[in-house]
Order: C-alpha cells, then structure tokens, then sequence
C-alpha cells in the first residue's frame, strides 16, 4: 500500500499503532519527490536532513509512549514566500534567490509546534503575482494531470505538490484565488481563509489588505485539521483575530436545513461551457439531498476584476519598496550613485509582471490619478462587499465555479497580460470581500479536474468545511 | 495611449529601471490595464465611502516599550545586507 495516499487522519493513526514509522513515511515521500519533482517542479527548495532529523524525533516520541499531536510527523510543503528559519525563502524573484529567512513565519512557528515535518519549500509566480506559476524566475511549476498545462496560480508548486502525493498537505497564501484557482486545476482542496484569522507574520507581502495564508490539502477533512492548526492571533500581525465562538453552533446545524445561494452573475459569457456543466451539476448534487438552493445577484460582480487590479497592484507598488538593494536582496553593484543602485537592482532583480504591477500601482497613486483609480476602486470595494452581505441576509453559502476555464497550456496566456487576469474573474471578490471561500474538486473534463468554490459568510470556515466534507461523503471523490 | 514621458515618470517615481524596449511595453500594457478598468466609472459611487480593509477592527495599540533584539536575530539580519560596516548598513552616496 502506497503511504503517500493517506489521509492525515489515516497517517495519524497508522504512526500512533506503530504500523509504519515517521521515518519510513518520510523517506517516501522524499524519494517521490526525487522522481517527479524534475518533470513538475513542485519544489524550489527540499529540506532532506532537517526532515529525516525531524522523522527520527517523532519515532523516538512515540516509541517513548508519549502523545503526539494529529500533525506531527505528517511530512509537508510550504509556499516559498513563507519564511522557514534558516531555510533559502526566494519568492520565486531573483531579487531573493540568495535570502535565508531568519526567522519563522506565524504559520511556520505553529506547525513546528505540532511537530510537522517540512519537506521543502515550493514554487510560486514571482511575489505571488500570477496566475499560472510560469511567472516564477526559477521555471514553471506543470500540473501532474497533464505536463503540458500549467497547474495554476500563484500556489502551483503547494498544490501541485499535493496532487502528485509530493507532499501531504501544504501551504499556500491567496491574495486574488492564489490557493483556490491552483486547487481547482490541480484537483486538490484549497481554502482561502476569513481576512485576518490566520497570521501573515513572516509572509513575504503582495497586497496587505487582501493577503492570506491557507491549507491546501487532499480532503475537507485534511484542510479542517490544517485549518485549526493554523489559524488564531498573532501579536506579530496586528490584523489577525480569534475566531469568535460560533463552531460549534454551526456545526450543529443540518446540512440539509441550509440555503445555498447561486449567483447568477457568475454564470455568464467567458465560461468554458464544460466547466458550467460539472459546476451546475454538483450544484444540483446538494439540491437533490433536500438542500435549498436559490439564485441569488452580486450586482458588481463586472468589476471586481477591474478594482482588484487598481488595489492590488497599488499595495504592492508600496509593499515592493523595500527591495531597495541596500537592506537585503539583489544588490546591483555597478551603480554610481544610490539612485542607480535602486534602478539597477530592481531592473535586473525583478520580473516582467512584477515590474507590471509596480508600474500600475505607482501610476494609481501617483498625484492627479489618486482619486480616479485607488479611491474609485476602494468604493466600488465597498459596493461588492455590500453585495455579499445583502445575498447573505438569504443565503448561508454561495457556490460558484473557481475559475471560468480550464488548466491552460503553457505558454499560452503568459505574453498576453489582461488573458490571465481574466482568470480571476470569479475568486477576487472574495479576496475584496474578506470572506472565506474553499475550491473543492467536483469533477473532470477528460483528465482536468474542476473546483467547485464554495464562500461563506466571514468566519463561517467550519460550515464551508462541513459542506465540503458532505459533498466527499455523499458522493466519494 | 500613456506617453513614453509618462510611463519613464512613472518608472522613475517607483525606483526601477527600464530599457528603451521595455518601455515601449509597458506604454502598450498599461494602456490596455488602463482601458480594461476604464468600466469602473460605469459605478455609481457617489455617496460610498472607501473600503482599505474587509474588517471592522479598531487601531492595535501596546505600550511603547523598547523590545531588545535577540543578538543571534540581528545578526542574521545584518548579514543579510550587501553591504554592512560596523553594524551598520553601507550605502552609495546620494551625488
């Protein structure tokens, strides 16, 4: 039986029964990783010694009859814009390829808690700025269901990672769909969090006010315990939160006593009509269990693209500064002033969209544009917002589909900038909103799997969950 | 269609330096970016106030006590630095 294939439930019980060790489990998972990281490059970065140090420890635990924790000694990837102390943390930028995080993430700290184990670091579209991952500097990360498609973005390599069986469960972070769209292509589970539940302490910045870091995982199951693992406030962020006190009710609810909500505005022209009919039919899934199911409008949902790409790139125009050539990072040393060294080493340390999304940023902001773009694409922020809100007066969860297309070929979108944008149509009002939304594999068009998006109200992760978890039961994925 | 001179302004104002190509590009791309959010005058916005962030929480505040670094933390930070002398970090002059 192949090991790589458990659940963490399953690994957890198997190390606790002494059925296999934490080291056997570990050394699995890095010989796979040996065979197909070369034809999908999933990993920037693997951790061999400091995870077989870490097996052993969790072998000597359980041996000594002491109790383990449900992570520990569950192998895993981490996204490499997530500092891992001591270990090279690049971003997928040049600027970085020589940075070693000298410290721990918030995520990182509280998994090391729990004992994981941390295979290596995976690969991303630079600073998380894409939605293929052919936007890393290092090489593009390919989708294990097909090599010559891409296996979205930017959290490839984590959710690639995962469906290869390269990694138990892993981490990734979603500004704009940046754990669900990867999820969706790669047939994985990916839940972008409630704003502000999980610490962004130790996460390389994109667009503060959207950013956030999430479990990408085999089942519902998997991303609820990862969830639970990570999530909490962090003093290191002053934007995290504790989770008000409502799990336990929501997880009394009945599943079948819930109203599910379709936006309509998501069913539209641009969608590939293969991945309409896999969504409409897990929709009527739920609908046939007794589940009510209603259309429901976000009214703004046009424009959610249109603001994402003023205020994301505005952030980051900022975030982006510190990569100066002066404090840490790429240094062009050619320069003859300070002046020049900025220019040189930002040229020649970033990327062609990186670059992009300075440029539009800095325009956003710059004076006389201010209030046209930033200020305008903040209001119309607060107008989808209101959307969500005035559809969760009737509705419990929204289901829409992830992303409108499929897993493209590679290199087919990449010259062509406002293409990919387009792909994250339907994950970045979530992103505007604040809520919590999961991608949960629902089906494939011949070998590419399709994410079925479930969003809930903020801090509604467990309901999500236990939707999630229905739909597996019910119909065995 | 944004201008050479404002695509160089631009670029100059965000630190980052373009070859001449690349910014024939970016006068291209941006254009494009700028056409595409062109549809976010289509809103009516007019009393909406501005949304910087999704939720409703109040200024973190701690009290203003000096934290003392960890020596072994610092020193990890400053040898990240291209350029350090005595603890401190070296830069180009400003002329």
């Amino acid at each position: 039986m192949d090991l790589t294939l458990l659940t963490i439930k399953e690994v957890h019980g198997g190390l606790k029964k002494k059925e296999f060790s934490a080291l056997e489990l570990c050394k699995l998972y890095l010989e796979k990783i040996k065979e197909k990281n070369k034809e999908i490059f999933a990993f920037l970065t693997v951790n061999e010694d400091s995870a077989i140090l870490q097996a052993k420890k969790i072998d000597d635990l359980i041996s000594r009859g002491e109790e383990i924790s449900i992570l520990a000694g569950i192998p895993c990837a981490i996204k490499d814009n997530i500092l891992v102390d001591g270990v090279k943390c690049t971003a997928g930028s040049k600027i970085l390829e020589d940075y070693t995080a000298p410290y721990d993430a918030g995520v990182v700290k509280k998994l090391k808690n729990q004992e994981a184990i941390i295979l290596g670091k995976t690969n991303l579209d630079e600073f998380a700025m894409g939605g293929s991952t052919e936007n890393s500097a290092f090489g593009p990360t390919r989708n294990p269901h097909d090599l010559n498609r891409v296996p979205g973005g930017s959290s490839g390599g984590s959710a690639a990672a995962v469906a290869a069986n390269m990694a138990a469960y892993s981490l990734g972070s979603d500004t704009g769909g940046s754990i669900r769209q990867p999820a969706s292509f790669c047939g994985v589970v990916g839940l972008k969090p409630t704003y502000g539940t999980v610490s962004r302490s130790g996460l390389i910045a994109f667009a503060s006010s959207l950013d956030q870091i999430g479990p990408i995982t085999k089942t519902a199951e998997d991303c609820q315990i990862v969830f639970d693992a990570i999530k909490g406030k962090d003093e290191m962020d002053s934007t995290s939160v504790e989770m008000p006190k409502i799990e336990s009710r929501l997880r009394r609810d009945k599943i079948e006593n819930l109203r599910i909500g379709v936006p309509k505005e998501y069913f539209v022209k641009g969608i590939d009509p293969e991945v309409e009919k896999i969504i409409k039919g897990a929709i009527k899934k739920y609908g046939e269990m007794g589940i009510e199911i209603e259309e429901v409008s976000l009214p703004h949902t046009e424009y959610a693209l249109a603001a994402y790409y003023i205020i994301a790139p505005s952030e980051a125009s900022a975030n982006l500064a510190r990569y100066d050539g002066i404090r840490y990072g790429y240094s062009a040393k050619d320069g003859k002033d300070l002046l020049e060294v900025y220019l040189n080493s930002r040229e020649k340390g970033f990327g062609a969209e990186v670059r992009r999304r300075i440029i539009i940023g800095t325009y956003a902001l710059s004076s006389g544009y201010y209030e046209a773009y930033y200020l305008r694409a903040q209001k119309v922020r607060t107008k989808i917002r209101n959307d969500f809100e005035k559809a969760f007066e009737k509705v419990d969860v929204i289901l829409a589909p992830v992303s409108p297309v499929l897993p493209f070929k590679i290199g087919e979108r990449i010259e062509d900038p406002l293409s990919m944008y387009l792909v994250d149509a339907y994950t970045v009002s979530v992103n505007l909103a604040g809520l919590p939304a999961l991608s949960l594999p629902v089906g494939k068009v011949g070998k590419l799997p399709v994410g079925l998006q479930i969003i809930g109200r903020p801090f509604e992760e467990e309901r999500i969950l236990e939707l999630a978890k229905y739909f597996e039961n019910q119909w065995k994925i | 269609m944004i201008t050479k001179q404002e695509v160089q302004h631009i670029a100059k104002l965000a630190r980052l330096g373009l070859t001449e190509k690349e910014v024939e590009k970016f006068q291209k791309d941006l254009s494009l970016i700028l056409n595409y959010v062109e549809k976010l005058k289509e809103v009516d916005i007019s009393e909406v106030k501005p949304t910087s962030h999704s939720l409703r929480i109040e200024n973190v505040m701690r009290i203003d006590e000096a934290r003392v670094a960890d020596p072994k933390i610092r020193k990890k930070i400053l040898d990240l630095a291209p350029e350090t002398k005595e603890e401190y970090l070296k830069v180009k002059s400003i002329f």
